[in-house]
């Protein structure tokens, strides 16, 4: 049987793009072979582990139990599109150095992706809730403690930042 | 890649039904969770695949003409448990969905996926069972509605013929009325891991908040498929709220389950955990109801 190719268009780290995808692709394999968004780590690949997580149209998503042509029309941001324009880290991704939440990297992109949704939701959450809101990772290195901290750092200083500028807390 | 065959992609739910006439032998695919998974373990290799997760007109809650609760099939779990209509009204619904695997996954799963799968193990199907919820199918031939009990064959089997497709879950007005539940997952390990035993229980007060007008009660797992338990039903029904009443609801339980032995628990330990269960749950569903016991 020949292969089923789709047309799709999506917007990739707030790139326009066109493609033309296999239909057995996952995401996580569009994202790695067509755009070399490396960041988006094969783990599990079942959607146990979190490695692969993304945020589609603001929400994170396990890529590799997502088809690759489900993408049409949606907007995907990976951990790239979080580097400032000269290559800066943004302040998550410094978070994670500084409170050495990150040793061999692999579950990294995957948890500062949730941690991003967290962070832009604009509220703050106990650690309890943090703790939920991060399960659905796994990291075989740091013990979770230190990525919790990291998460909790970034949160608190986002919101000081904010209630400054008189913005709604 | 997934060992995916072809890939029907449905426009609408009128070509979703035309492309499962078309292709008999092609599985639904809504959010992929579970699906993609077993493709994943090989154990659907080489499908064909009709997906219906674009179908937006699915997703989402709202009360109908009759001021049921109609939840879309394809309503995500974190959408559930975020949606004002279900924290007003049946807000365990809620809680239980937002016990369902990891917050991603709970962003990619849907209702009506967890539902058609059949599995016990569901952590919607206890609840839907308790509320008496009713599934929606939408075929060639139009609508048909049938309580959840009747939807659920055997485990792992639904009633869902060949050119259907489930559209929508709804929650009767005046079952939801009044109603206040409450829902506990027992699991050896939380999150991330399905359900072991899933206990969801909800009551009605009489006006005074002193007797239980009526009470409902459902496991998941505890048979082979998501069941109510009548005799403890029947046992609460028009009593005083007190711990003679609560006492009474947890035994009767015994009567109509039939847990069984497995890898992952004996049938002792699966009763010991239902009555308990039963038991909690009535308490907090009856506090939740503004009832103090006596
Ligand atoms: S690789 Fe996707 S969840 Fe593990
Ligand atoms: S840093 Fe190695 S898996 Fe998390």
């Amino acid at each position: 049987m020949s292969t089923q190719y789709k047309r799709i268009r999506c917007v990739v780290n707030g790139k326009s793009v066109e493609r033309m995808v296999d239909v057995r692709a996952s995401l996580t394999d569009l994202l790695r072979n067509d755009f070399r968004l490396t960041s988006v780590k094969k783990g599990c690949e079942v959607g146990e582990c979190g490695a692969c997580n993304v945020i589609i149209d603001g929400e994170c998503f396990n890529s590799c139990l997502y088809l690759a042509a489900w993408a049409d029309g949606k907007e995907i941001r990976t951990l790239e599109g979080l580097l400032g324009p000269g290559g800066e880290l943004s302040d998550i991704q410094q978070a994670f150095i500084d409170e050495a939440a990150i040793q061999c990297g692999f579950c990294t992109p995957g948890f500062i992706m949730t941690a991003v949704e967290i962070l832009e939701s604009g509220r703050a959450y106990t650690d309890e809730e943090l703790r939920k809101l991060l399960s659905g990772h796994l990291c075989r290195c740091t013990g979770y403690e230190n990525i919790l901290r990291a998460v909790k750092k970034t949160m608190m200083k986002r919101l000081e930042a904010s209630r400054g500028q008189g913005g709604a807390v | 890649m997934y060992d995916i065959k072809a890939l029907y992609e449905a426009q609408s739910v009128a070509d979703a039904v035309r492309l499962r006439l078309e292709h008999p032998q092609a599985q639904i695919i809504a959010g992929g969770t579970d699906v993609l998974v077993q493709m994943r373990e090989g154990k659907r290799a080489g499908a064909e695949l009709i997906s219906i997760y674009g179908l937006d007109e699915l997703r989402g809650v709202s009360l109908d003409g009759e001021e049921n609760i109609r939840i879309g099939s394809l309503t995500s779990f974190s959408h559930i448990t975020k949606d004002p209509v279900i924290q007003r009204y049946i807000n365990v619904l809620g809680e239980a969905v937002d016990q369902v695997g990891g917050p991603q996954i709970r962003n990619a799963g849907t209702i009506g996926g967890n539902t058609c799968n059949g599995v016990t193990s569901a952590d919607s199907a206890s609840t839907l069972f308790a509320w008496d919820a009713v599934i929606e199918l939408t075929g060639s031939q139009g609508v048909r509605r049938l309580p959840i009990q009747d939807f659920y064959l055997s485990a792992g089997k639904v009633d869902l013929r060949p050119d259907e497709l489930q559209t929508a879950i709804l929650i009767p007005r005046d079952s939801y009325e009044s109603c206040f539940g409450h829902y506990i997952k027992y699991a050896m390990r939380n999150a991330m891991d399905i359900a072991t035993t899933g206990c969801s229980v909800n009551v009605v007060l009489s006006g005074d908040r002193r007797t239980i007008r009526r009470a409902r009660i459902a496991y998941g797992v505890a048979g082979p498929i998501p069941m109510r338990c009548p005799s403890a039903e029947a046992a609460a029904k028009g009593k005083p709220l007190t711990d003679g009443t609560v006492e009474a609801f947890a035994a009767a339980v015994l009567e109509d389950i039939r847990p069984r032995d497995s890898w992952r628990a004996s049938k002792a330990f699966r009763e010991h955990i239902a009555v308990e269960l039963a038991r909690r749950c009535l308490r907090e569903a009856c506090e939740l109801a503004g009832g103090a016991m006596e």
